[in-house]
């Protein structure tokens, strides 16, 4: 029987939370960026016109499409060559995940917005609005209740896509619970304990992420997928 | 004096807190035909899923051909899902939203019973379903969908589909009540036919002069009970009792 | 992009070493695939058992395995697993196992969903006949619920493909290690994971193209 023996990860600890700590910094960096990009291809990709839909359209699927490992490798190792910069692994980290993360996203705001019946727009033009002013007053606010749900789950599938990361020597978690389970030679603890705390993470944002789907509900109300 | 085919002792039904119906006692005879009246919310519905246990009774107990359906114990009856499918096979029932298999054909539905349950062989099966479909007029829909019928046609497949068992006895749901009233007479004539042949049914319905041509009892629910019964000349000609008339003076408009 | 001078050529001599990386790729994907979504019916049936014990293990399988990265659980059966029990874990193993059981945990979910899609009146019918709760799924309840998810289900089976890619990180011979073997031999990453993206999207872009088709149908057919 083998005697697990956890004090190894327990003296190092603050090894691990550095790295939780960089994971979390990752995600809501990315999801800062993504956001705002999502609703711009959303945007390019409603309105006629083909310069914007086009390019948008093929942006959003090819990043949908292949994996993000590879669109990783891309960004960290191929990009430089042809911008000349130099590329540090939390910059091509960012870049990947702002433009992968605005692809899924750039999807759910435009089911969304399409999911809002069209007598809306029509109630809001009926009474003098322009084009612009529905968009932000009346139908953007309700697309956004029914996206909520869906916008959640991806932005949590971010944080499990940002273990990436640690195959370009970013600390996040994952690369810190290696180098760990690499010194101490106790890689069962180690990524036991980094799945643990993964898991504690992630459960406590998808409970929160639940009550707030509950509190911002439309009652009767069906949810966008994404 | 030959047995019951189905006696219900002191049945009772609760949901949470509302008692729906209490102390129902009721006999039927092989070839009894008995149509069950009622305002919404008197239990005819809920009554009837209790014979075939799609409800639970809370009290009482159903005795089906001198056998008491399940066991009892110090909580109550008890009853095992084995005893429960078995008992099925020998009601069957038809539903006011007919609550055919989509995904299955027309014929496919009605040979469902006979392959899964009573498991015969694919080739007996559909000589049986077919001679059903044949007997509710609808052969030539054998190989259609579900979806593609009106909603008589649905009903009359459901019929068949129940009758592909060979059941003891058929229980009807207020067949017609999802229906157009255009459709409502194919299947009334369907059942006025098998009630003909001698079947034992129970049937809820709102048809009160379907009910008095087909019915050989009728059963007026009120107050939580069997409020009157007797032969359709009593109960609907001449009712005692004044819940069972003021009920049936709201539809004066049925021709008798 | 200016003065830079594209070189494809370099990707393309190397062009078997990429063709074995797809094979292990698309290996891979078949066995994760098929244990994945099929150990998630069993889960998800699993789930709805009436032994409590039962349920609260499913359900903490399926919460786990949802809320940890793929990643972690490759790299813990690879290098975690083989401390705890008497076993060898190959690349493919790992990969195998991270990969399936986390694909089994959110096909549980997807099947949960089109079984609870299915109206209770299909459960009543087909009790009326006298059925069995075992024989209303399989004849009855399934049928119709697959139909439903069939588009999740494929969608699901994408993600898979794409996670195979997880598999290069325990060195399992897949497309993105060999990507990796063909870039530090000929210093061109950029063209060598250029032409892997665009070998998967060849790949997969008309797999989504089908989903997306698959749903504009049952949107349309939807059975009453």
């Amino acid at each position: 029987m083998y005697s697990w023996n956890f004090s190894p990860v327990l003296d190092n600890i603050g090894m691990l939370l550095a790295g939780l700590g960089n994971t979390l910094t990752l995600t809501a960096a990315a999801l800062a960026c993504g956001l705002p990009v999502g609703l711009a291809l959303a945007a390019a990709r409603l309105t006629g016109r083909a310069v914007l839909s086009v390019p948008a359209g093929i942006i959003i699927e090819v990043f949908r499409t292949t994996p993000p490992l590879v669109q990783l490798f891309w960004f960290y190792f191929g990009l430089p060559i042809i911008l000349n910069v130099e590329m540090t692994p939390f910059l091509a980290a960012l870049l990947t995940f702002c433009i992968q993360s605005g692809a899924f996203f750039a999807e759910i705001f435009r089911a969304g917005i399409v999911s809002i019946e069209q007598g809306q727009r029509e109630a809001g033009r009926a009474i003098g609005m322009t084009s612009t002013q529905c968009f932000w007053r009346i139908i953007l606010p309700q697309a956004v209740k029914r996206m909520f749900p869906a916008l959640m789950e991806r932005s949590i599938e971010l944080m499990k896509t940002t273990t990436l990361v640690a195959t370009i020597s970013y600390a996040d978690l994952l690369y810190q619970a290696n180098e760990l389970a690499q010194k101490t030679f106790r890689p069962l603890e180690v990524l036991t304990a980094a799945a643990l705390m993964y898991f504690a993470v992630i459960s406590l944002l998808s409970l929160m992420a639940s009550r707030l789907e509950r509190r911002f509900a439309l009652s009767g109300d069906m949810a966008v997928r994404s | 004096m030959s047995v019951p085919v189905l006696a219900l002792e002191s049945l009772g039904k609760r949901f949470g807190q509302t008692e729906v119906f209490s102390g129902v006692d009721l006999q039927v005879a092989r070839g009894d035909r008995i149509a069950i009246l009622g305002a919404s919310g008197s239990g005819k519905s809920t009554l009837l899923r209790c014979i075939n246990f799609l409800e639970r009774p809370d009290a009482g107990r159903v005795v089906f051909d001198g056998k008491a359906v399940g066991g009892t114990s110090a909580g109550g009856m008890v009853y095992r899902d084995s005893e429960l499918n078995r008992l099925r096979q020998r009601v069957g029932m038809v539903f006011q939203q007919f609550n055919l298999f989509p995904h299955m054909t027309v014929i496919g539905n009605v040979m469902e019973g006979l392959l899964t349950v009573k498991r015969l062989a694919a080739r007996e099966a559909l000589q049986r379903a077919m001679i059903e479909l044949a007997r509710v007029g609808l052969s030539d829909k054998a190989n259609a969908y579900p979806a593609r019928l009106s909603g008589g046609q649905k009903q009359r497949v459901a019929i068949a589909r129940a009758l592909a068992m060979d059941p003891d006895i058929l229980l009807f749901d207020e067949p017609t009540s999802a229906l157009d009233p255009a459709l409502v007479g194919e299947v009334l004539a369907v059942i006025k036919a098998l009630a003909e042949e001698g079947r034992t049914m129970l049937i809820v319905t709102h048809e009160i002069g379907f009910a008095y041509h087909t019915a050989s009892r009728v059963l007026f629910l009120a107050e939580g009970g069997i409020y009157e019964q007797g032969s359709p000349d009593a109960v609907l000609k001449a009712p005692q009792k004044p819940l069972t008339q003021a009920f049936l003076a709201r539809h004066h408009e049925f021709a008798f | 992009m200016t003065g830079y001078r594209w070189d494809f050529t370099s990707v393309f001599d190397n062009w078997q070493a990429l063709a074995n990386g797809f094979l292990a790729t698309v290996q891979l994907f078949a066995v994760c695939a098929v244990l994945g979504l099929g150990a998630g019916l069993v889960v998800a049936l699993l789930r709805r058992s009436r032994n409590a014990g039962v349920r609260w293990i499913a359900v903490g399988f399926i919460e786990f395995f949802r809320n940890t990265p793929v990643l972690v659980q490759i790299l813990w059966f690879y290098f975690a697993l083989p401390i705890l029990l008497p076993v060898s874990i190959s690349p493919f193993s790992a990969a195998v196992l991270g990969i399936s059981l986390n694909s089994a945990a959110y096909s549980a979910e997807i099947y949960r969903a089109g079984i609870q899609s299915i109206e209770p009146a299909q459960w009543e019918a087909a009790r009326a006949l006298g059925m069995s709760l075992a024989q209303g799924l399989r004849r009855i309840i399934l049928p119709q619920a697959f139909r439903r998810i069939l588009p999740a289900l494929t969608n699901r089976g994408i993600e898979i493909f794409k996670m195979t890619t997880l598999a290069s990180v325990v060195a399992y011979a897949e497309m993105i290690h060999q990507g990796k073997l063909i870039a530090s031999l000929n210093f061109n990453p950029l063209e060598t994971y250029l032409v892997i993206a665009v070998i998967f999207f060849a790949f997969l872009y008309p797999l989504v193209l089908g989903t997306y088709a698959l749903e504009r149908r049952l949107a349309r057919s939807d059975m009453p």
